[in-house]
């Protein structure tokens, strides 16, 4: 009855309601941060590496021979990593994090590999299986997928010792939180059309591939082109090496450039050049290179060895670009395609490449840098291997004919991880890599402080360079990397730190994805003249800096794979974009790009309607349905040039009613939410947009000083020092980023009733006038922990105290008792250490001295032993770790002003007792 | 109106009393909000002598004219009128209440256990600041060299743990237990300075003393949340409360706080009529206009509440400046006492003047 009373009626009011149009898309950030977490890059890129990158070092290196009897060998059949585990008296146990934080182990699981080999000392060389041998110990990132907190809930991190809070991503080194800090680097394999320091247009490639890594630059000098790399003593001709690589025909060259005549003048003093030297053929500039290749030293010496330059211009000129059965053809055309955009940037120098645009960037992770290490170590342990077992053999020693016996022997890999992860020094001789502070201990100052430095990345330049291009902000990071957080000083604008949904891409398989772009009609370049290739009516297909082919379909190409990846055909993170400049579309699946998800909109209408939000509150959806459904995509940087975004959904109206300019049919993607692409650090600042902007740059820096909680452990850890407060508490105002990175459960800092009074008067510049009775209630005060080590020898002894000075706080284990109070000179571990550490046949008092540790402190502070941990190092000595807590209240005239920090820091340091203190302070401000 | 003019430190500057010319006495005793002499003093009485201008403090017209009239008064705050007194004498009663009239509060910890989350200096601390409900006069100073005794201490103790296997528990204030015989510890062994065996001496029980029998020592608020256990923790300790002042520590302020405001006085400068005088009225939000009719439809507004007014300037706000000042009346102080709970406020304000009289015979001692 109801309805049919209802039905004719039109309820016009709701007619009328203008259209609701934009859908709080806000819901969809903290489900994104439920599937990633904040730094789910770092996780992402270990987690390949365990799962993939490892496999794949293994696969390319998997047989060792023996030089002198082919039947001797070892073939890694797999390998895999178990579950972190410690030995302690021979027995294997589960360890948690907490534990090696504790007990100043590293969190590490065994690298188990699975072989086939033959045994030296039996004569019939029958083939043996070993399965489950382990080489090593792997360092494993926190909530990886090794990791024993992987996938646990918040009761469950909490019996393992773990704050639910903490977001994991870094290493535990020798009981030392490690962060592998995100490496900025150019782009490898790409193309890059620059000028040199000598203002000279150069195009260079860095090409790397398993096997090597090489740079090679092309650039003009006096109109002529030569080519530089390493193993030519001096630049060579650029028509030289092209006909080295069996193009003779001059004509034949200049059609691969292209038929504008332009090109062709341009190359003419090159061709004249090499008809100079009177190269003409193939033999006769190969001959020519011959004599160029080796090192300076070896040119002079005139030792000219055969066949060097072909395998230079096989193996390392252009080494990403693959040559399969002696056919330099791809190189050819790779080399003409460079060429050719360096003669369109001499031409016009619009089309320059700019080394800044973060599209020409990757980024290096934790899972690369590990992978790298990893591949040394291995390599190394096992030429060392084989180096031990070719030198038995000819002593014909046969009992060390024994592949798996030299390598459990002898294994770098458990060492050599931990040690460039604890030190930060990647010094890796075989890939030509020394770099130092790789890896930094995490900052613990604050929950903000540990975030903010996982999401930092370091930068490519040395900060000394007085340049001002890499430092300016570029407009291609806009939601990739935070526009506000960098510090201040010399790093400025080269450190950077991630936006909040910025995803770092991993590698990705890249076969399927070639075979795609083939069936739907790109055209192999083997079948093509010379002359087709630059044709006007097609693209090139360049794929991961690939010439694939060209497509007389640009626009379709791209749409067609754009949908493949939108149905999940293709990898979400695979980017397809048209370059109409240089008329190539670019395809790329490689690791280390920076993306972001965007909202696909329909001619400017959002695929996100009101009832997907529904059921993503009601929890039946989630993030990653979004994307399966099409309605959400990752954008890399260069794609993102093909797209039109707008902030909000289009309005065709603007605010002051006027028609908005923008055509709403252009419009490809809708934003997200827009404050997303401030960073961790910048999303804390409320109102940000109505701060002059270097004070949002300031305030990134400052949050991580801001004392309170540090994590939900906090009063279960044992750092070298830790500051809390007494009374924390959560902010008044909020914003959505506090929320999102749990800031608000971790507060830091306290709600101040404030009265400004600003006519004159207590005029000092960041000054302010506290209330003492506010201090004397517990406004500010805060709590400081430090950690004082004592390692007992195996020879010494810690013994009971008689009734001595300095000795009233010790139990009777020799030890100091949890909250006594702890004055200068006391002594808080009873040792003593034999006179003579050899002589242990006698073990009377005499031959003992005092080796106590005493506390030194400040008189007339009342510190207080917190807590007392006794563990057995990995020596399996007795380390004993006292906690030592200080509750201070604010105190007047602490000097807070940065200059007079400066100042005071060095006066105290000529006052004897107090240099201490000014080092300090000083070491304070560096870590800022 | 000059006799009204309370002395020691009259407002406003000379140039003031120039630029006012007739009207010396009004101005000075109502400064227009905005003008930054407010309270202003000038110290030396006869700083107008020249303009007829007598500001000394006369003691008989003192007496005539000071005034004090009760407002407010429940157990725990007060709010009275102080008329015919400078602010300086005004601040100092405030000044005075907060910082220098005694009570009880915790000072001495000594802890027997603590396993809770809280450590032992935060909770001594917490402790310290519960107010305690004990009458101080009836107590003595511990000075450094006094021996603790039923004159001069107060020992509380505190026994809570959470069963093993149990939910948490909130230790609140109420838990703290009164022992009149003292201290219930020994002297710690490896300490044996003197011959005292326990913390306190008593000589007899407090709950012997008359005034202690009838009103038994007890924290203020019951609900006072001091920490929170865990199962399987716990909290022994015995918490010693001495008597001391709010200068030493906020713990010993008698009061939450004490504060004055000067009586507003809000003039009309014109008759303001009809609209005018509607929307003044709706201008401010604490209803210190009335609208008065007039007759023949005629209306005009009126101030009926200047107490209430908050000084917030709406009503001046856009133009309003030459319908409205805004004054303050110099010698008008509404006094506010809110008492933490040792001592009724008003007992508190009496305690100040005590105090202050003190202070005054301690000078004329020292200077006859
Ligand atoms: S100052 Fe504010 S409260 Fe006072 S009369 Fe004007 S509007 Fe009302």
């Amino acid at each position: 009855m109801v309805a049919q009373e209802s039905d004719p009626v039109v309820d016009y009011k709701t007619l009328t309601v203008p259209v609701k149009s934009a859908v709080d898309k806000f819901d969809l950030l903290p489900a994104f941060l439920k599937v990633r977490g904040l730094v789910k890059e770092h996780i992402d890129s270990f987690n390949y590496f365990i799962d993939h990158g490892i496999h794949k070092i293994v696969e390319a290196n998997k047989r060792l021979v023996c030089v002198h009897d082919p039947t001797l060998f070892l073939e890694y059949k797999r390998i895999y990593v178990g579950n972190p585990t410690v030995h302690v008296d021979l027995v294997e146990q589960k360890i948690t994090p907490q534990m090696c934080r504790l007990s100043d182990r590293t969190y590490a699981a065994p690298i188990f590999v699975d072989v086939e080999f033959t045994k030296g000392n039996q004569p019939n060389k029958q083939i043996e299986q070993r399965q489950r041998m382990q080489i090593g110990q792997m360092p494993i990132m926190l909530r990886s997928s090794h990791c024993v907190l992987r996938g646990k809930d918040e009761a469950e991190l909490a019996k393992l010792g773990e704050c639910p809070l903490d977001p994991g991503g870094y290493f535990i080194a020798k009981g030392n939180e490690k962060v592998i800090l995100i490496q900025e680097q150019l782009s490898k394999n790409r193309i890059i059309i620059d000028r040199d320091s000598k203002g000279r247009v150069s195009a260079s490639v860095t090409s790397s591939t398993h096997e090597t890594k090489s740079k090679t630059v092309f650039f003009m000098e006096k109109d002529k082109i030569y080519l530089q790399l390493n193993q030519f003593s001096k630049p060579v001709p650029i028509m030289i090496i092209l006909k080295a690589m069996g193009i003779e025909s001059d004509q034949e060259i200049v059609q691969m450039l292209g038929r504008d005549p332009r090109y062709g003048s341009l190359l003419l003093p090159s061709i004249q050049e090499c008809y100079s030297e009177k190269i003409y053929t193939q033999k006769q500039a190969l001959d020519y290179l011959d004599e160029k290749a080796g090192s300076t030293g070896a040119a002079r010496a005139r030792i000219r060895k055969e066949g060097e330059a072909r395998k230079i211009i096989r193996d390392i000129f252009l080494a990403n670009v693959p040559v399969s059965h002696g056919n330099f053809r791809p190189k050819c055309i790779y080399a003409a395609v460079m060429l050719r955009r360096m003669m369109d940037a001499i031409l016009n120098s619009d089309t320059m490449d700019d080394k800044d645009y973060v599209g020409n960037k990757r980024l290096e992770l934790s899972g690369q840098l590990m992978s790298l290490l990893f591949e040394d170590l291995f390599k190394t342990m096992n030429t060392h291997a084989l180096e031990h077992v070719n030198s038995a053999y000819s002593k014909s020693n046969s009992a060390m004919l024994d592949f798996t016996s030299v390598l459990q022997r002898f294994s770098p890999i458990t060492q050599g991880l931990e040690r460039a992860i604890s030190t930060g020094n990647w010094d890796l001789k075989r890939f030509k890599m020394h770099r130092k502070g790789v890896s930094q201990g995490l900052c613990r100052l604050s929950f903000i402080a540990a975030l903010g430095h996982m999401t930092r990345i370091s930068p490519q330049f040395e900060k000394t360079r007085k340049v001002s291009g890499p430092r300016a902000l570029q407009p291609s990071q806009w939601g990739m990397l935070c526009p506000c957080d960098t510090p201040e000083g010399e790093a400025c604008g080269l450190t950077k730190n991630l936006a909040l949904m910025t995803h770092v891409t991993t590698d990705e398989e890249e076969g399927p994805i070639i075979s795609v772009c083939q069936s739907l009609g790109v055209q192999d370049l083997a079948s093509l003249s010379g002359e087709e290739i630059h044709s006007p009516t097609s693209f090139l297909v360049i794929f991961n800096g690939l010439i694939l082919g060209k497509h007389k379909d640009p626009k379709r190409f791209a749409n067609a794979m754009r949908k493949l990846r939108r149905k999940g055909k293709l990898g979400e993170f695979v980017s397809i974009f048209v370059n109409d400049q240089q008329r190539c579309v670019y395809v790329a699946s490689d690791g280390g790009r920076v993306c972001r998800p965007l909202v696909i909109a329909d001619e400017g209408v959002s695929r996100i309607k009101e009832h997907h939000m529904k059921e993503l509150r009601d929890g039946v959806r989630c993030f990653n349905d979004f994307l399966r459904d099409g309605l959400i995509e990752y954008l890399d940087v260069n794609e993102e040039n093909n797209a039109v975004i707008s902030l909000y959904e289009h309005q065709d109206k603007d605010l002051n009613g006027e028609k908005n300019e923008v055509d709403r049919k252009s419009i490809t993607h809708v934003e997200i939410e827009p404050f997303t692409i401030l960073g961790v650090c910048a999303g804390l600042i409320p109102y940000p947009h109505h701060n002059q902007s270097p004070r949002n740059t300031y305030q990134c820096a400052m949050g991580k000083q801001a004392m309170g909680n540090i994590a939900y452990n906090q009063l279960f850890r044992a750092d070298s020092l830790i500051y809390l407060l007494v009374y924390p508490q959560r902010p008044l105002l909020t914003t959505k980023s506090i929320e999102l990175v749990g800031y608000d459960k971790l507060g830091a800092g306290q709600n101040a009733t404030v009265a400004v009074m600003s006519y004159s008067g207590y005029d000092i510049e960041d000054a302010i006038v506290m209330n003492k009775s506010s201090l004397d209630r517990g406004f500010g005060r805060c709590i400081t922990m430090k950690k004082y080590s004592v390692l007992k020898e195996k020879t010494d002894r810690i013994i009971r105290p008689q009734n001595e000075q300095n000795k009233q706080i010790l139990d009777a284990d020799g030890i100091a008792a949890p909250g006594e109070i702890i004055r200068n000179h006391d002594i808080y571990v009873n040792k003593q250490s034999p006179k003579n550490p050899r002589d242990s046949s006698a073990l009377k008092d005499q031959v003992y001295v005092d080796s106590n540790a005493k506390y030194k402190g400040v008189e007339g502070e009342t510190t207080v032993v917190d807590r007392v941990l006794l563990c057995s190092d990995t020596d399996d000595k007795l380390s004993i770790k006292c906690i030592i807590r200080h509750t201070r209240r604010p105190e007047l005239s602490r000097i807070n002003s940065r200059e007079e920090r400066k100042r005071s820091g060095m006066e105290k340091g000529g006052v004897g007792g107090m240099e201490e203190g000014g080092a300090k302070e000083q070491k304070g401000m560096e870590e800022e | 109106m000059s006799r009204r003019v309370p002395g020691v430190g009259v407002v406003g500057g000379a140039e003031d009393f120039l630029d006012a010319g007739g009207g010396v006495e009004d101005d000075a005793l109502s400064p227009t909000v905005g003008d930054e002499q407010e309270t202003e003093g000038v110290s030396y009485s006869g700083a107008y002598a020249a303009m007829g201008v007598d500001n000394s403090l006369q003691l008989d017209s003192f007496c005539k004219n000071f005034k004090v009239v009760v407002n407010k008064l429940s157990e725990d705050e007060m709010e009275f009128d102080m008329i015919g007194i400078d602010a300086a004498l005004a601040n100092a009663f405030r000044r005075i209440l907060i910082a220098e009239v005694p009570t009880m509060a915790i000072e001495k910890v000594f802890f027997l256990d603590n396993t809770s989350v809280i450590n032992d200096e935060v909770l001594a601390h917490r402790l310290g600041l519960i107010p305690l409900a004990v009458d101080p006069r009836l107590f003595d100073d511990l000075s450094e060299n006094d021996v603790p005794n039923e004159r001069n201490t107060l020992v509380f103790k505190l026994e809570v743990s959470c069963e093993k296997g149990g939910p948490r528990r909130t230790v609140k204030s109420d838990q703290l237990k009164w022992l009149p015989n003292g201290s219930e510890l020994p002297m710690e062994l490896r300490n044996p300075s003197g011959n005292q065996k326990g913390y306190t001496s008593f000589s007899c029980s407090q709950a012997s003393l008359p005034e202690l029998s009838k009103n038994p020592p007890r924290v203020k608020h019951g609900d006072i949340i001091i920490s929170k256990l865990g199962p399987g923790q716990a909290i022994e300790l015995e918490a010693h409360a001495v008597k001391g002042i709010g200068k030493t520590h906020a713990k010993w302020s008698p009061v939450s706080t004490a504060w004055y405001r000067m009586l507003p006085e809000v003039v009309l400068l014109k008759e303001v009529r009809n609209e005018d005088a509607e929307g003044l009225a709706a201008k401010c939000p604490t209803k210190v206009f009335d609208i008065e009719d007039m007759g023949k439809g005629e209306k005009r507004a009126v101030v009926v509440n200047p107490r209430a007014c908050t000084l917030c300037r709406e009503c001046i706000r856009g133009g309003g400046e030459d319908l409205v000042e805004l004054r303050r009346v110099k010698d008008h102080f509404i006094f506010t006492i809110e008492s933490a709970g040792a001592l009724p406020p008003e007992v508190l304000f009496t305690e100040a003047v005590k105090i202050l009289e003190g202070k005054c015979e301690r000078v004329i001692s020292e200077l006859s």
